[in-house]
């Protein structure tokens, strides 16, 4: 949690000046009630119509000040809390952008968004009420309570009952509908959850006539969930009646004890008003002080969630790494040895050794697991190494400053997404100063320059998230053309081309061979063997080990793998059930 | 204003099956106000009898016990007026979501596609939550307040008319102070909202692409983007949070020159003991305590006013999508009995949107067990024609008519039943695999889901599972791989034995070995069955009977693989391209 306080630390003033205003406000109430059991005793029984009017007078200054300390803290709980969470979210969103594959894998991007959107937010309304309220409630029992002390301490004994009777009461329902409620934000969310099932299933639902099922289902999950708020629902009512009764016996109490004091004359009328107003003044503060524990417990649990994200270090460094040499004609991309394990599982990739020359197009071919992908994310170094050496010009990629070493690779993932901006600020995110020339030559190669010309504005078309304006094969050919601006060395396509046409398809594999530079090292992922026939090299994965590495030709004759992969994109079931008795009968 | 009130009738005719729980919550409301409005008096009248050395004890005890007895009742009213109206409020809801369900499994598929997924389940999710904090809870507290409020005038004058004149005008100013702040406020927090909203989704799309900000250094750029975007939420945050802030101090403020006026103007009319009107100090001390609990529904009412208007608002949205009209009933049609797996497509005509044409014209015959491949580049229109096969769309001219009926005129249940289908985005809900593959056929035995699981060459990984039959799937079923879901899909049809078949082949990623699986299982289902597949892979293609080649929505080729060929259309352009070496 220390990274955490670091923060707060430059609000040190509005965290002592806050609270001591907020207490200021509170002192003022709390006068209140003696005031006015001055008028009714002294103005009153003597008939001092200037006494009065001048109490009067007091009360409406005590509450003009009041409300002046009051607005003072809440502008500063604002501008401090505010301020907080913003510094916060900056440190934060940088933090994470640093961060590697590796930990991002391991909280995972849905709880990191969580993290970052309600819990931040969280938290920072736990700092304001931490400067509101967390200080005034507390003070406002004890003092109300210390006051009437003051005021006749024979009566005291009446308020320390009431007040910890009161926190008892609070503590145990609270403390035995607060874990239900959790329980039942989960109940609801099956419900959505439920919904959301039935709406991307409708077709499937329909075609087999299961409406009536999906309804039982989802009468299933509403009953469970009314079932179980109403009956948290009869506990969680017990708490205002219950608060009440015991503050409303206390004031009874204070009326018969309080009536044989008068009587004796150790009391007066004014005295026991006032001690009345304590004493709701008490019930009032101890109901906001349990809804602020709830609160702050919260905000607590969402303070732990951040810091433990804000701890957590980059594996990746490239700390103190100045750039460097490549040396002369050495492979472009060389693997020695390199096996690789993502944290928790076996390894991805074993033993892995190929040399990839400049200019070449090399293929990798293989089954979902094989680890097609994951010898792609070591290249731009998202993942070290387990195991041997990943070279690139001749260096171990460790060496490199990550921004060098990055910025030869043109990256095209898997999933194409586009970022919020126009065309033109998603081409430009290789090469800043690209000009619109270089720009119109990658979206040609790309297949792009068509459809973007049809578009309105052109390349200044606005981009919405995700580039969710753009169809799919849309956004696989601006994310090719993006990765291809500013010609980088190294062009990588994560099996890239799945949204588009096979006219498409075609085109944009023979213009990436003859319209890129000509010492541009392409590598390829795909699942159809005919998209890569022609590479110079493929490299056929199995379960993480390699399979094979040769050209089309080379490889369907000495690789079984290869070639069953390719018998099963060209024959029918039949030829290939035929084919494996013959070749069970020959084994 | 109208409308708003209609609504409100809507929503409370739902309440009609709880009507005992709607009349207890209003008694306990009204007990609860009474008691609350008589503990200060009964208070008051006890204080007078204490004179200094000479308290009348008997008539104290009176009043005590009374009060006891007040504030048990009061007690009791509470709870039960707090736990009725949650279990009308929980009850009712649950009703609305479960009919608004119901309606939307009746809606044509036209209206579904058309709306944003996300907007009909806020409506299932949010909306009604919000109707039940707003409207039903808020419907009780506001009924509870404006009794307070009145009751609380009412004593007032009874006490003493000049106190409750003071209170009278000291009201508005409570009153347009809240309402002032609120306005203010209001505006600022739906900028704080819009600029939240504006932050998570640039995150979203940030840390969904985080491989690619660092693949293209992108990190420093758009750490000053969000930075920049921030400092905007700084802004408006921090007005919305202090105005927001504002409330309470000001309305205490307001409380506060209320309870002093009562005091000093009641000190002075107590003052002038011979009135008529005169107030003895227990009175004074009533008006106080009420002084002080009378602007608390003040600030509960303005709270709740702004709940029930947006409640209203998530109501109407609510009972708008209650309103879209359902498919047309079908119960007094036939029902497609023996269905002999012909089917003609006669002069059919279709659109989506009325002046915008997608299919016309188009012909086709089928006869029993044919297979008929639909090909052609995406967005080409091939789940057009699955829509129309499935009358989940209702073709615009022409007809479709399966066993030589049209099948308008058989109910929708019978038409899909003689359809298996499987698609390409494979559909899969929470619960045991199991449970899935029985979907069509709830009261089937494991034997005969084994069965169909091995014929859809899905045993063999169910099998490895160490709960087998009864692993449990998650949400969409992704502890699974898209090729082991297409296979769970292809069991449930084996178990229904439907008379046709629609397939769906995948274009995404399936590794090598299950799409092999895959094929061999379509091959398998497709036996004897009429099957319209779309298909991707040359080896289903050449597969089939007729090949209906589409783009932009037509037909423009039908044949076999030869003749296709031969004629060296479009479709000989596509193979080429797919197919043979680029």
């Amino acid at each position: 949690m220390s990274n955490l306080y670091k923060y707060l630390k430059k609000y040190k003033k509005h965290l002592i000046l806050g609270p001591i205003f907020k207490l200021l406000e509170a002192i003022f109430e709390l006068i209140v009630p003696i005031v006015m059991a001055k008028i009714i005793d002294v103005g009153i029984a003597n008939e001092d119509i200037n006494y009065i009017l001048k109490m009067g007078g007091v009360l409406v200054l005590l509450s003009v000040v009041g409300l002046g300390a009051a607005l003072f803290c809440q502008y500063v709980a604002s501008r401090c809390s505010q301020g907080f969470g913003t510094e916060l979210r900056n440190v934060l969103f940088h933090h994470i952008n640093s961060l590697s594959m590796s930990e991002i894998d391991k909280f995972g991007t849905s709880s990191m968004i969580t993290r970052f959107n309600s819990d931040i937010n969280q938290v920072q309304l736990g700092v304001a009420m931490l400067i509101r309220l967390a200080i005034r409630a507390p003070f406002l029992v004890i003092g109300a309570t210390v006051s009437a002390i003051i005021l006749k301490p024979s009566m005291c004994w009446i308020f320390l009952i009431t007040a910890p009777l009161v926190a008892l009461v609070l503590y145990l329902i609270m403390s035995k509908t607060m874990p239900v409620y959790t329980k039942n934000q989960r109940k609801l969310d099956k419900i959505t959850a439920i919904a959301r099932e039935d709406l991307n299933g409708v077709r499937v639902v329909r075609a087999f006539t299961e409406q009536e099922r999906e309804q039982n289902r989802f009468e299933q999950a509403t009953d469970d969930h009314a079932k179980s708020v109403i009956a948290i629902g009869r506990i969680s009512a017990l708490l205002n009646p219950l608060t009440f009764l015991i503050i409303d016996l206390a004031i009874v109490a204070l009326l018969y004890f309080g009536a044989h004091k008068i009587n004796t004359g150790l009391l007066t009328q004014g005295e026991l008003i006032a001690f009345i107003n304590y004493m709701t003044q008490i019930s009032l503060a101890l109901v906001v002080l349990a809804n602020v524990m709830v609160l702050l417990s919260k905000s607590y649990a969402s303070a732990k969630r951040v810091s433990g994200l804000l701890a957590t270090q980059s594996s990746i460094s490239d700390e103190g790494n100045a750039d460097v040499q490549e040396v002369e004609n050495s492979p472009a991309i060389s693997f020695k040895n390199v096996s690789f394990g993502y944290s928790g599982g076996g390894m991805a990739i074993k033993d892995l050794n190929v040399d990839i020359y400049k200019g070449e197009t090399v293929g990798i071919i293989g089954g979902t697991g094989s680890g097609k992908s994951t010898i792609i994310n070591l290249i731009p170094r998202f993942y070290d190494v387990s195991q041997g050496e990943l070279l690139i010009d001749g260096v171990n990629i460790k060496e490199y400053p990550l921004k060098q070493l990055r910025s030869k690779i043109g990256l095209v993932p898997q999933q194409s997404m586009l970022f919020r901006g126009t065309i033109k600020s998603n081409m430009l995110w290789r090469k800043e100063d690209a000009s619109d020339e270089e720009i119109y030559r990658a979206l040609k190669i790309a297949q792009a320059y068509d459809f973007v010309m049809q578009k309105k504005d052109k390349i200044d078309e606005p981009v919405q998230q995700k580039g969710k304006n753009f169809s799919g094969g849309q956004r696989q050919r601006l994310s090719i053309a993006r990765a291809l601006v500013g010609d980088p060395q190294i062009v990588i396509l994560d099996d890239s081309m799945s949204a588009l046409d096979f006219a498409t398809d075609l085109a944009l594999r023979k213009a990436l061979n003859s319209d890129l530079p000509k010492d541009t090292t392409k590598i390829i992922i795909s699942q159809r063997a005919t998209s890569l026939k022609n590479a110079d090299k493929i490299i056929v994965l199995d379960k993480g080990e390699v399979a094979g590495i040769g050209k089309h030709d080379e490889l369907l004759q000495t690789c079984e793998v290869y070639k069953e992969i390719y018998d099963s994109q060209q024959k029918t079931p039949q030829e290939n059930a035929s084919e494996k008795e013959v070749n069970n009968e020959e084994k | 204003m109208k409308k708003n009130r209609s609504t409100l009738f809507r929503l409370v005719s739902y309440t009609k099956p709880y009507a005992p729980l709607l009349i207890i919550s209003l008694i306990s409301a009204m007990v609860s106000v009474a008691v609350s409005i008589l503990v200060p008096l009964m208070t008051g009248h006890a204080i007078n009898y204490m004179l200094e050395g000479n308290v009348d004890f008997k008539k104290v005890f009176e009043y005590i016990y009374i009060l006891i007895a007040m504030i048990v009742v009061g007690s009791i009213s509470q709870w039960t007026l707090t736990a009725s109206t949650n279990s009308l409020t929980f009850k009712t809801v649950r009703n609305i979501r479960n009919q608004l369900f119901e309606h939307i499994n009746k809606l044509p598929l036209k209206f579904i596609d058309n709306q944003q997924q996300g907007d009909i389940i806020a409506r299932i999710s949010s909306d009604i939550d919000q109707v039940s904090e707003g409207l039903l809870q808020g419907f009780t507290q506001l009924f509870s307040g404006v009794m307070t409020i009145i009751a609380t005038i009412a004593m007032l004058f009874y006490i003493n008319w000049i106190v409750a004149l003071v209170v009278l005008l000291l009201t508005p100013l409570s009153l347009f102070v809240a309402s002032f702040i609120t306005k203010r406020s209001h505006s600022t927090f739906a900028e704080q909202a819009s600029q939240r909203g504006e932050i998570s989704g640039y995150v979203e799309e940030i840390f969904t692409g985080h491989n690619l900000i660092q693949a293209f250094c992108r990190e420093e750029n758009c750490a000053e983007d969000f930075a920049q975007m921030n400092d905007e939420l700084y802004k408006c945050g921090f007005k919305s949070q202090f105005y927001g802030a504002l409330i309470n101090p000001c309305t205490r403020f307001v409380n506060n020159l209320v309870y002093a006026s009562v005091g000093v103007i009641g000190a002075l009319i107590s003052l002038w003991a011979n009135s008529p009107k005169s107030l003895d100090v227990g009175n004074l001390s009533t008006c106080l305590m009420y002084a002080n609990q009378y602007t608390k529904p003040f600030n509960e009412i303005t709270g709740v006013i702004t709940e029930i208007q947006s409640a209203v608002a998530a109501s109407r949205r609510i009972f708008a999508l209650l309103d879209e009209k359902q498919e047309e009933s079908d119960e007094d049609s036939d029902t497609l009995k023996e269905c002999d797996g012909t089917l003609d497509l006669d002069k059919v005509g279709f659109r989506y949107v009325a002046d915008r044409p997608l299919i016309e014209n188009l012909n086709l015959n089928v006869k029993k067990g044919q297979k008929i491949a639909i090909v052609g580049p995406t967005g080409c229109g091939k789940t057009t024609l699955i829509n129309l096969l499935m009358r989940f769309y209702d073709v615009t001219d022409g007809s479709i008519s399966v066993s030589g009926k049209d099948v308008r005129s058989v109910t929708r249940a019978s038409l899909r039943d003689s359809f298996g289908m499987v698609l390409q985005e494979s559909w899969l809900f929470e619960g045991t695999i199991r449970d899935n593959i029985a979907y069509g056929k709830a009261d089937a035995s494991l034997e005969e889901i084994i069965e169909a699981a091995k014929l859809a060459n899905a045993h063999d990984f169910i099998d490895k599972f160490p709960d087998k039959y009864d692993t449990m799937l998650t949400e969409n079923g992704d502890n699974l791989s898209q090729g082991q879901k297409q296979l769970l899909c292809i069991a449930r049809i084996m178990l229904t034995h439907p008379p046709m078949l629609i397939l769906d082949e995948a274009t995404s990623s399936i590794d090598t070995r299950t799409e092999m699986k895959i094929q061999q299982a379509f091959y398998t289902i497709m036996q004897g069955r009429t099957s319209f597949v779309v298909a991707h892979r040359l080896s289903t293609i050449r597969e089939c009977d007729v090949i209906l080649v589409m783009k932009d929505g037509n037909i423009i080729e039908q044949g076999n693989h030869e003749q296709l060929l031969a004629s060296r259309g479009f479709y000989y352009q596509l193979y080429n391209s797919q197919f043979q070496n680029s």
